[in-house]
Order: C-alpha cells, then structure tokens, then sequence
C-alpha cells in the first residue's frame, strides 16, 4: 500500500466517521495503516488456534490444603483477570444512586423556583410575550405563594430567555447566572459560549520637542604618500632631539623617552593653562609673602634678645610666624613634626582631642617660607591623631587616625588620597592610633613603621609592594589585673598604649606609655612580657622620648601634672617636675642634652616649658619634685629649663597663646633653627625663636654635648655618692 | 651606493614608521588614545584590506560611543567633511595609510 493511498485512507476514513454514508456505504473497507499485505494462499491458509482470554502467566498447578477432607487439592479455577489500567473517574452516572441524591441535593438549593422558571420559559417560548409570562407568573403564585420573591428576581434576572436544560434550544448561552454557581460545576464541558468584549482604547496624544543640534564643524585636509612621508619625517626628526635633551639630563630607555615626550606634546595642547603658571605663581607667592612677612623673617635671622645678657640665665622665646588654616579652623593640632629633609617644612595632623566631638581630620604641611598657606593639604574623613615623616624618603607621611586606621600619603603624588591605606581587614587598630613611628629598613628593604593604639597592640607594618602587611608586636597587658577582676571582665587587661619611643642605639628595645600610667620597657623579639615596667605616673602618659645623646635617659609626661626624666636602668624617675597642669608633650633639644620643652594645659592657661640640665653631683634628693615655676607658677607662661644651669627652674616661662582658652597641645624643635613649633587645640600653629640663652651650647666643644648630662648623671650616681652612700631613691 | 643608501634609509623609514601619527584631533585625551589604539588595532589586523579595518573601526566606535562614525582609510584621498565637535581623529599609521574616524549623525 502506497503512502498515498494510506493517507486517502485515513480521510475517507474520518469522513466515514461522521457519517456521509450515501455513497461510502457500499465499500467501506477500513484498513488500518500497518496492515500485512497476504497472497491468496496465505489468506485461505486455516488456523486451527483459538485464541482464548486464558492468562499465560498464570499458574496451573495451584494447590491447597482442604481441611474437609484432610489432603491437599489441587485449584481447579485460576483467575485470569490481568489489571493494565486503572482510574478512579468523577463522573457520576445520571441514573445511580449519587446521582440522584445530588440532583435532589441541588434541585433543593436551587428551590422549586427553578421549576417555576422552566414553567416561566416554557410559557415564554411558546407565547414569545411579557404578558402572558406574568400570567404564568400569577398561575404559579397560586400554586406556590411562599416562591414569590424568588421569582421576581429571576424575572427581573433575566427577561428575555431563562435558561432550561432540555427545554428551549436558545437557552443555552445563558446557562449561567449568577443564582447557580453549583448547576455550573455539571453543564457539559462540550457545549460553551464564547464572550468578547473590547476595551476602550486610550487615547493618542503628541508631544513634540526640538533640540539644538550636537555643535558640529568642518574639517578638510588630504592625504597623500608624501604628505604623510613628510609628516613622519618630522616626527622623527622632533623625536630625536627630544631623544638628545633627555640623554643628557637621564639616560633613561630609548622608548619610553620617546613616548613620554610624544605624550608631553600631545598633552601640552590640551592640558588646562593653570598649570603651566603655577610653578610661577607658587614663585610669586612666596615672594609676595617674603614682603609682607619681612619683619618677621629678619627677626628669624638676626633678632638676638639683649635682654639675655642682663639676665643672667633665663631666656626669652620671641613669636615669629602664626600658621593657620581655614579649612583646619576648630581642628585641634594633634601632631607635628619636621620634615628631614626640607628644615623649613614640618607637617601638621589636625583631629580632636575631644571624644565626644570626633570629626574630620586634615594633614597640612606648612613652608616657613609661606606662612599665609599650606604647601600641602589633605584631608581625610576621621581626625588624625598622630604623624611622622620618613628619614630617608621625606616625602612619605605616615599618619594614624582616630578611627584605628594608619595611613601613608605620598606628597609626590598630587592627588589627595593617601597612597596606602589601612582597613578593616587589615588589621587596623580598634581604638585612636596614638603614635606612629617609621623604622628602619627591613632586610628585605621593605619600608615599615611601628604604631601603637589604645587597643593595647603595638603593631609594625610593612609596605609590601603595595600592600600594607601588619604584625602585631606585642598586646600589653596590665599585670595581675585578671587575678583581681572578676571572669566576667577580662576587659580590664589590656593596657592602652598613648605613646612609644625606640632607642637611638639599641634596635630592638623601645619603651611604651600607657593610660595607666605605667611605662614599659619592651623588645621587638618578645612579645609575651616586657624587659622592665616603671610604675611611672598616676594618669595617662602623654608622651615618652629618649634622650638624643644620653642613650641611657629618657623623659615621659602625663596628664597629672609631671615631666619626669629617668635611666631606663634604674625604676625610679631622676627627675620629677610639676608642671601644676596636665602636660601634653614634651620634646628634647636637637643641639643640647639637656634642654628640653613641655606644654601643658590646665583648662584655662596653656604653657610651654624649655628645661635645660646641667646637675652637679651632690644631690641626693634625686627623685625630689621641682617646681619650675616656684612654687606657683605663673600659668599661661612658657617655660624654659637648661639642667646645666638650673635643674629647679625653667629658663623660660612665657605665654604663647593669645587667647586665653586656647590649650597648648605639642611642641617640636626645628632640627637646626634655634626655633620651635607649639600647636594648639584651635588649629593655630605658633613658630617662636629660642633666645641665646636658651640655646646654649655645651661650653666644652671637644666633649660631646652627651657629656653634660652624661656628668649630670655620673654626677647623680656618681661613684663618689656611692661610696658615700648619699644616694637616694636612684638605687 | 647612493642606491643602497636610499634602499637603507627606505628600510628605516618603514622600520620606524609603525606608529600613529595623529595629525588632527579634538576628541578627550581618553578617547583618543582608545581610538588610536583601535585604529593600530584595525591596520594591523586587517593590513591588506583597508575596507575590513575600515568596517572593524566603524563597527566598534558604533558600539562603543554611539552610533553614526565614518571611518576611510587609505593611501591618498582628500576630503572635506563635517563632524560633530569632540569626534574627529585624524591620523596617519604605517607609514603609508591616512585614517579618518569622525561622528556625525
């Protein structure tokens, strides 16, 4: 059988099916598709098998046990039912049981009314009027009065055609009405309507607008073999000289000279202009600000206090420049420090001291050749609390925030974010960065600093690459503490550091205040415990530095009043002063051992104290206080000491604030001017100049200025005290 | 000799004239110098076949800065042409090839 004929088939087939039997009827031989094509002989061929509806599978020779009669019989009867299929359906038959008692089910939801509305439609239809189905209507009133209601709703419903399952022909559409949700559930799944509606199509509406056209312009040139040969001939050519200029200023690669300087002339074109003039108009700055600050420039030169020679020993500091910044207004001055390298430049960390009013912090480094304006200015989002600037790369500041975070900027790089950062994951300190300090090289020749917060970690960082990679160096502990504190309040062991110093000499060893007053002798190699502890202060030490040139003496301050200076071999302080206020900072003389500046705050009156030493050896008192300013000092004074000439007073005690409730906060010398530095809590900067009597050198030359308080302190504990046994609390 | 020197010099030339050379442009620094780099991109893949770079350039500055560049090519040609302001490179690569890429919708 051909393709084509199976197909012909199949729709006579349907056809057949719905029944257009006038001429199909004779010869109407359905053969299914798959049907064996057989010859004559085959097809008369008998088969004497009988297929039966007998199970294959099932067995024969059941057998069992018959108690009646006591052997074991075989099951004459096996049963041959084999289930493929099997459905659970929904259908109920009109007829059965269910099906009745849910017709009577509904009819009885319904109501008889619906028999009054097939009474009604059947009326209608063969009627076709309203009136005569009003006068069914009341026949049926009659019959049932208590269905009244029912029915004027149907009627009111539905005037035109009520549906009615068998009875009119047109009813069908309106089998649905809202008073027989549960006669829908059974209409016949087969015999629906279809429903369309349209919507209202929104309106339409235009909106116009015109632009003005991206600016355009025209441009003309041609192009050929020898305009372009030309054009690379010149490039050459101006590519070469530059290659000559830059050989002789660096011998740097061939290409990238090139590059940059083909880059350098592209970018000269379209670089704005401000840049080119401001080299020129830092220039013109300067000089301005050299006029109008010429007095005081002569004073830095050449103004020697006459004074000083009729006063014998006490000096004078004489204010030179004031530096301020608008953007640092109402910033405390947190941190100073001399640039290395440049003598005129020092670098300001602005933040607050006040912990309840953290802002902004700004790190402005001033020019003493440009008082009115920072050379640099940079600003971060939390108060900085503490700098310092690389010896060998005086450009690289490292600063400590508020928030834990160190950060170094680069002051090549003209941008205003610092060049690495500290974060979270980095290991950042969790409380204030009290002091920074940048260290020598590591053997890899990786740059690394020290930092020291009041988390208690004193952590080195090394600048890896261009990573900041962190080791904790060690966490301090207050001792005993964790025996006297309850379990719940491990709190209470850690130590806050506030400050740090590393010994000039010795590498590893360095020394750490703390808030409890304690100072730590500590080591690099070991970061379990510490070398020595000096219970050294009864509030928090403010700062601690060692001597420049005595490599065994070193100074701290602290908010209770003192500046005491010690051998870090020995546990008690050689000197105690009393400043009468809380002192800030302390700093040493660069050119002298024995001199050295405090400042102090007491609320109201801030002072700054330059002390030189110079001690002969007969006191046994060594652990005696001294009150530099007599026994009341005068407050809001400045404060100058040389121990080599006085070890009880201070040389200088002079105001420098102008107003009254500026607090002093730091001090700095100037590594080679006979000038200091003093912030204070209002962001001024104030320079002042030494007098000759503060700065005065070691009179033996020969000797090295360590001599001085090298005697001061062979004098202190000199062997002529030991023998004699005056020595005091020094032992 | 004279031969030799001008075959040498000749070489020279070609050696070192692999660069763009750009003759005029108002675009941004930024997308001048991805245009360029394009562009060096285009010449050199497509280095026999100047209508291909011609389309590569067209049909990347088409997605990258929106639609409507011109692109040409070629050795010798003159043109006058109108862009929009801040579209225009007009360069010269390989010695030999003068490119023009300009925006005007």
């Amino acid at each position: 059988m051909g393709r084509g004929t199976r197909k012909k088939d199949e729709d006579s087939g349907t056809e057949v099916g719905e029944g257009t039997d006038d001429w199909s009827q004779s010869k109407a031989t359905v053969r299914p598709p798959d049907q064996l094509e057989l010859t004559d002989a085959e097809l008369k061929e008998e088969f004497t098998r009988i297929l039966t509806a007998n199970n294959p599978h099932a067995p024969q020779n059941i057998v069992r046990y018959s108690f009646k009669e006591g052997t074991y019989k075989l099951v004459g009867f096996v049963n041959q039912l084999a289930v493929h299929f099997s459905q659970i359906g929904n259908l109920v038959p009109k007829d059965s049981d269910e099906g009745r008692r849910q017709h009577y089910r509904d009819e009885l939801a319904a109501g008889l009314g619906e028999q009054a509305r097939t009474l009604n439609s059947l009326a209608m239809s063969c009627q076709g009027s309203q009136e005569s189905v009003k006068l069914v209507i009341s026949e049926t009133e009659n019959l049932d009065e208590d269905e009244e209601p029912k029915e004027a709703e149907a009627e009111a419903g539905s005037q035109t055609d009520v549906p009615v399952a068998e009875a009119t022909e047109k009813a069908t559409e309106e089998l649905v009405t809202p008073k027989q949700p549960k006669e829908r559930k059974l209409t016949n799944k087969f015999n629906f309507s279809e429903r369309a509606s349209q919507t209202f199509n929104n309106p339409l509406r235009d909106r116009e607008c015109q632009m003005e056209p991206p600016p355009r312009t025209n441009f003309s040139a041609t192009a050929n073999q020898w305009e372009i040969y030309d054009a690379y001939i010149e490039e050459l050519e101006k590519q070469e000289k530059n290659k000559e200029k830059e050989k002789t200023k660096t011998p740097v690669a061939k290409k990238t000279g090139t590059m940059a300087t083909r880059k350098m002339t592209s970018m000269e074109s379209q670089s704005d202009d401000i840049t080119k003039v401001s080299q020129a108009a830092k220039i013109v700055e300067r000089m301005v600000n050299q006029n109008t600050y010429d007095d005081v420039a002569q004073d830095f030169k050449y103004y020697e206090d006459a004074a000083d020679e009729y006063r014998d020993q006490e000096g004078t500091l004489l204010p030179l420049w004031k530096f301020q910044n608008d953007k640092a207004k109402r910033l405390a001055v947190t941190a100073l420090s001399w640039n290395p390298k440049y003598k005129d430049l020092f670098a300001v960390g602005h933040g607050s001291y006040d912990f309840m009013k953290q802002s902004r912090g700004m790190l402005l480094l001033y020019s003493m050749k440009n008082p009115s304006f920072p050379e640099y200015i940079f600003s971060s989002d939390s108060g900085i609390m503490c700098l310092d600037m690389h010896v060998d790369h005086p450009y690289l500041v490292v600063v400590g925030h508020y928030d834990g975070n160190v950060a170094i900027y680069n002051l090549k790089k003209p941008n205003s974010q610092p060049s690495f950062r500290s974060s979270a994951k980095s290991g950042k300190h969790t409380d204030p960065v009290w002091q920074v300090k940048w260290q020598k090289d590591d053997m890899d020749h990786n740059l690394n600093f020290f930092s020291v917060s009041s988390d208690g970690r004193i952590v080195s960082w090394t600048l890896v690459k261009s990573e900041l990679v962190h080791t904790d160096v060690i966490k301090l502990k207050v001792e005993g503490s964790t025996t006297e504190v309850p379990e719940g309040l491990q709190l209470h062991t850690v130590g806050c550091g506030t400050a740090f110093d590393f010994h000039k000499e010795i590498d590893y060893m360095f020394l750490v205040g703390t808030e409890e007053g304690k100072i730590y002798k500590c080591s690099k190699s070991y970061s379990s415990q510490f070398l020595d502890t000096y219970d050294a202060h009864n509030m928090a030490v403010d700062a601690v530095t060692w001597n420049p040139y005595h490599t065994k003496v070193f100074m701290s301050c602290s908010s209770d009043w003192t500046v005491k200076i010690w051998d870090h071999t020995i546990k008690t302080p050689m000197f105690i002063y009393d400043l009468n206020s809380a002192v800030g900072d302390v700093a040493w003389a660069p050119y002298s051992s024995t001199v050295f500046a405090a400042v102090t705050t007491d609320g109201k009156v801030s002072a700054l104290f330059l002390i030189p030493l110079s001690l002969h050896g007969k006191d046994r008192d060594v652990a005696q206080s001294f009150y530099p300013g007599g026994p009341t000092p005068r407050p809001g004074g400045a404060h100058v000491f040389d121990l080599a000439i006085n070890k009880y007073e201070a040389i200088c005690n002079q105001p420098v604030v102008a107003k009254k409730k500026n607090k002093i906060t730091h001090v700095q010398f100037n590594p080679i001017h006979p000038i200091i530095i003093v912030g204070d809590d209002r962001g001024h900067i104030t320079c002042l100049k030494l007098s000759p009597n503060l700065r005065k050198m070691p009179k033996d030359k020969g000797e090295s200025r360590l001599g001085e308080l090298g005697s001061l302190c062979l004098g202190t504990w000199g062997p002529e005290d030991l023998s004699s046994g005056q020595l005091g609390a020094g032992s | 000799m004279g031969e030799t020197e001008g075959k040498k010099e000749e070489a020279d030339y070609k050696r070192l004239q692999t660069f763009p050379l750009v003759r005029h442009s108002d675009m941004p620094e930024e997308m001048r110098v991805e245009t360029m780099e394009l562009c060096v991109t285009a010449c050199e893949k497509f280095s026999n076949n100047n209508e291909s770079a011609a389309k590569m350039i067209k049909e990347t500055m088409d997605k990258k800065f929106g639609s409507s560049w011109h692109v040409v090519i070629g050795e010798g040609f003159g043109f006058e042409i109108t862009h929009e302001v801040k579209n225009l490179l007009y360069l010269y690569f390989g010695g030999t090839l003068a490119v023009c890429v300009w925006k005007c919708s």
